[in-house]
């Protein structure tokens, strides 16, 4: 074992000191003020709804690893209680908790562990977990509910149907309807910053997607409406689930392009995507398929971006 | 080679479905529903025999050369007939399979067949591999749609299998269900095999 220090192995040769266990628990301290918010704007209800999906997503991991033989230690990354937890944060708050428990099961199943585990798996598996529920019970995952479970569409839900939207300010602090992690859009923006000052995330997934999609929005005219550079960017960048998207799905490491121009490519990709689903599409959201589209590209992204090697014509 | 193991071949160590990766359109296609599964299993078994019968039969009078556009003709004739007699005697499930039955013509099972092995063995043995590769295509199928039919629908043959609490999982219905579904049953079976072989060697 001593005669590891002197082996020879491929780069990466330098290790940054931050541990993927250290990583994921960064991610979960920077969701938390945003889940905190929920707690506090949906009610008690929502904390069920979190415990149910962590507790879920980590005992299937357990029983997994258990029928794989594969070390239970692996369970202590911490990457199958996040992917619970983002789970969680993106049904509605009114949600039945077998649902979230079948969701976040399925995250780490077929999302993750079908691949071969953590740094295997193509698309972000808190996302495959969600577009699950998404097709297999629509009418729960759209039953979007406001403060103490009553009933309320998304502002989204009412651009679409044409109806009176909430003001900046509220929809800037949470006070709207929406999945549980996605509505408290400024205490996303303070985890993201956070993570992005503590390099866990680059800021260039984040910033072009939000920036695209701003663009997107405000240069396009929407379905029935004529006119460019007359659309209301503001809007849509403090609606439904981007910011939740933007800075801790687009960012996943294992799912997403390692160069910097990929990652570039990673937000432009999802903004247009994002932004033409929202202006043009049959669903009010697309923020979920835009990231998981821009994860199947992944691999073909790296392959065009990667640096021309030191030597090599 | 014994009729038995041509027989259980086409059930299990070169099932057509879950070994071989063959016909896949028809299976993903029409699996929704275990009578769907069943039915369409059934048609292309009953094509599937006649046509290896036949071709076997033709074996002296087909030219190496254009063998290949005979097998389709006499593929197509009998896909023909199916199509008709199903159209006027099961009207129903003829509806629901649709297009999905004289694209049995194409079904590269069929044709693999009559490649591989109508086109090299006698009448008897061609009819006992129909019927072994026909039947695990039926069984595959059926498996498929049991699967996809009880979790998406809650029903099996069309009857209500569980209570109707249980709020039917619509994704197994629709096509990503079908490659999921398919996905891990053939995975499953991969596993079994596996452990089959590690035993053998052990």
């Amino acid at each position: 074992m001593e005669i590891k220090k002197l082996a020879i192995s491929s780069s990466p040769h330098l290790h940054s000191g931050v541990t993927v266990r250290q990583a994921m628990w960064l991610v979960v301290l920077a969701l938390a003020p945003a889940a905190l918010f929920a707690v506090f704007h949906f009610g008690w209800y929502v904390v069920a709804i979190l415990v149910t999906g962590v507790l879920a997503a980590v005992l299937g991991e357990v029983a997994i690893l258990h029928f794989q033989k594969k070390p239970l230690t692996v369970v202590q990354d911490g990457s199958a209680a996040l992917t619970g937890l983002l789970l969680a944060l993106n049904v509605p708050a009114g949600a039945p908790l077998w649902m979230v428990a079948i969701g976040s099961v399925l995250a780490i199943a077929i999302g993750k562990h079908v691949f071969g585990g953590l740094g295997y798996n193509p698309f972000n598996p808190a996302l495959v977990g969600r577009a699950i529920l998404v097709s297999s019970w629509p009418a729960r995952m759209t039953a979007w509910v406001g403060p103490d479970l009553v009933s309320s569409a998304t502002p989204l839900a009412l651009l679409r149907a044409g109806e009176a939207l909430p003001a900046y300010s509220d929809m800037l602090l949470g006070f709207k309807a929406g999945s549980i992690g996605e509505v408290a859009v400024l205490l996303l923006l303070v985890g993201g910053v956070f993570l992005i000052y503590k390099k866990i995330i680059d800021w260039k997934i984040p910033f072009f997607y939000i920036a695209t999609v701003a663009f997107l929005t405000w240069a396009l005219p929407a379905r029935g409406q004529v006119g460019y550079f007359s659309g209301d960017p503001l809007f849509h960048v403090l609606s439904g689930g981007l910011m939740l998207g933007a800075f801790f799905m687009a960012t996943d490491w294992v799912t997403t392009p390692v160069t910097k121009l990929g990652r570039v490519i990673m937000g432009l990709g999802a903004g247009i995507i994002t932004a033409v689903i929202r202006l043009y599409g049959g669903l009010p959201e697309g923020v979920t398929y835009a990231i998981l589209i821009m994860n199947g590209l992944t691999p073909l992204i790296d392959r065009y971006t990667m640096g021309r090697r030191f030597g090599v014509r | 080679m014994s009729s038995l193991r041509v027989f259980f071949r086409g059930l299990l160590d070169e099932n057509p479905v879950l070994r071989l990766l063959l016909g896949m359109c028809p299976t993903l296609a029409v699996s929704t529903a275990a009578l769907n599964g069943l039915g369409m299993g059934l048609a292309a078994t009953a094509v599937l025999v006649a046509s290896n019968i036949l071709i076997s039969l033709l074996r002296p009078v087909i030219p190496d050369k254009i063998r290949i556009p005979c097998y389709i003709v006499v593929i197509a004739t009998f896909v023909t007939m199916v199509d008709l007699l199903m159209e006027a005697f099961v009207p129903g499930l003829h509806g629901v399979l649709g297009i999905f039955i004289p694209l049995i013509v194409v079904n590269c099972i069929i044709l693999q067949r009559a490649e591989a092995f109508a086109s090299k063995n006698g009448v008897f043995l061609s009819a006992i591999d129909g019927i072994g590769m026909g039947l695990g295509f039926t069984v595959a199928l059926l498996i498929l749609a049991s699967v996809r039919e009880v979790m998406g629908a809650g029903t099996f043959f069309g009857l209500a299998l569980l209570p109707a609490t249980f709020e039917p999982m619509k994704l197994m219905v629709s096509p990503p269900g079908a490659f999921i579904g398919l996905g891990l049953i053939i995975g499953l079976i991969n596993y079994v095999q596996n452990q089959r072989e590690v035993r053998r060697r052990a």
